[in-house]
């Protein structure tokens, strides 16, 4: 997701399209991505460990964004 | 000067920027993204365009790129390198410059003559440019806007890393007007507009952009 002080141009065009669906009420949008990571076996803490520098190395830019992850079985 | 242009899958302005290396008194030398290899050349020079689409955030995926191992080592030796539009936003995205771009703050990709002013020419791309020259090249991009965290911003205007700043009107809704910065050393340089294609005067706004492909030039013989 990105940092909240930074500006979200594409949440605040979904922001303004919401009303002229009839959607009232909404006072803000934030729009991040989400990734869904297949792995091989187990998922231990070593794996999940992987996954968190995955985060961090490629799949966000620490700069500007947040991350978290979770596990799905 | 041996002056290296690499070409991205999706890189558009490399060609232009090669001929302005060519005509600002230089040898460019194409690079290209797949190879760990950076043919024995004085500095590097990253150009606009949509490399590897922009997919996942502009730059991401070059930062990986064989080239980039070399580009990024060369850099913390003190090579000179300059990253032009996508250029600016992989050296961003290399943590080789502080800050990042994100898509401008009115959502639409924006192409004019952009008036800049020079905030800095002490850097190895700037040199031959007045302190506090005014310049007007080509701006075109989606996804300029410049940010960073209020302590880097104030860390990068107070150690004078903000190399240029957009004139008249804030074009993309970069934080205190920024267009380009450098890094504490002064030799890597990324900037939003495009000084490549105002090099001649039979195309584009003007030669304002030449100073950035002669500058190596007049800081090897100054």
């Amino acid at each position: 997701m990105p940092k909240p002080e930074i500006l979200d141009p594409q949440g605040k065009a979904v922001q303004g399209a919401l009303p002229r669906l009839g959607f009232t009420g909404v006072t803000d949008v934030r729009q991040g991505k989400r990734f869904e990571i297949e792995l091989e076996g187990a998922v231990t803490d070593a794996v999940l460990a992987e996954v968190e520098k995955m985060a961090e190395t490629l799949l966000s830019n620490p700069v500007i964004e947040n991350y978290t992850v979770s596990v799905e079985q | 000067m041996r002056i290296g242009v690499v070409t991205f899958p999706g890189s558009l302005d490399d060609v232009d920027a090669q001929r302005a290396v060519r005509i600002g008194g230089n040898e460019a030398v194409a690079l290209w993204h797949g190879d760990a290899d950076l043919k024995g050349v004085d500095a590097v020079i990253l150009p606009g365009g949509f490399s590897y689409g922009d997919y996942l955030r502009c730059g991401a995926i070059s930062r990986f790129a064989p080239v980039m191992d070399k580009v990024v080592e060369a850099a913390n030796a003190g090579m000179p390198v300059l990253g032009i539009c996508n250029g600016f936003q992989i050296l961003c995205e290399s943590h080789l410059l502080p800050g990042a771009l994100i898509r401008n703050d009115h959502r639409k990709f924006v192409c004019r003559d952009q008036l800049l002013r020079i905030e800095n020419n002490r850097t190895a791309w700037t040199s031959a440019y007045e302190q506090g020259q005014e310049i007007r090249i080509v701006l075109k991009n989606g996804e300029g806007g410049f940010v960073a965290d209020a302590e880097t911003l104030a860390r990068i205007e107070g150690e004078g890393q903000v190399v240029a700043r957009y004139l008249e009107v804030n074009p993309n809704g970069s934080l205190d007007d920024i267009a380009g910065v450098t890094n504490a050393r002064g030799n890597v340089v990324g900037l939003m507009p495009h000084p490549e294609h105002a090099v001649e005067e039979l195309t584009g706004s003007g030669l304002d952009g030449l100073g950035f492909f002669t500058s190596l030039v007049e800081g090897a013989f100054a």
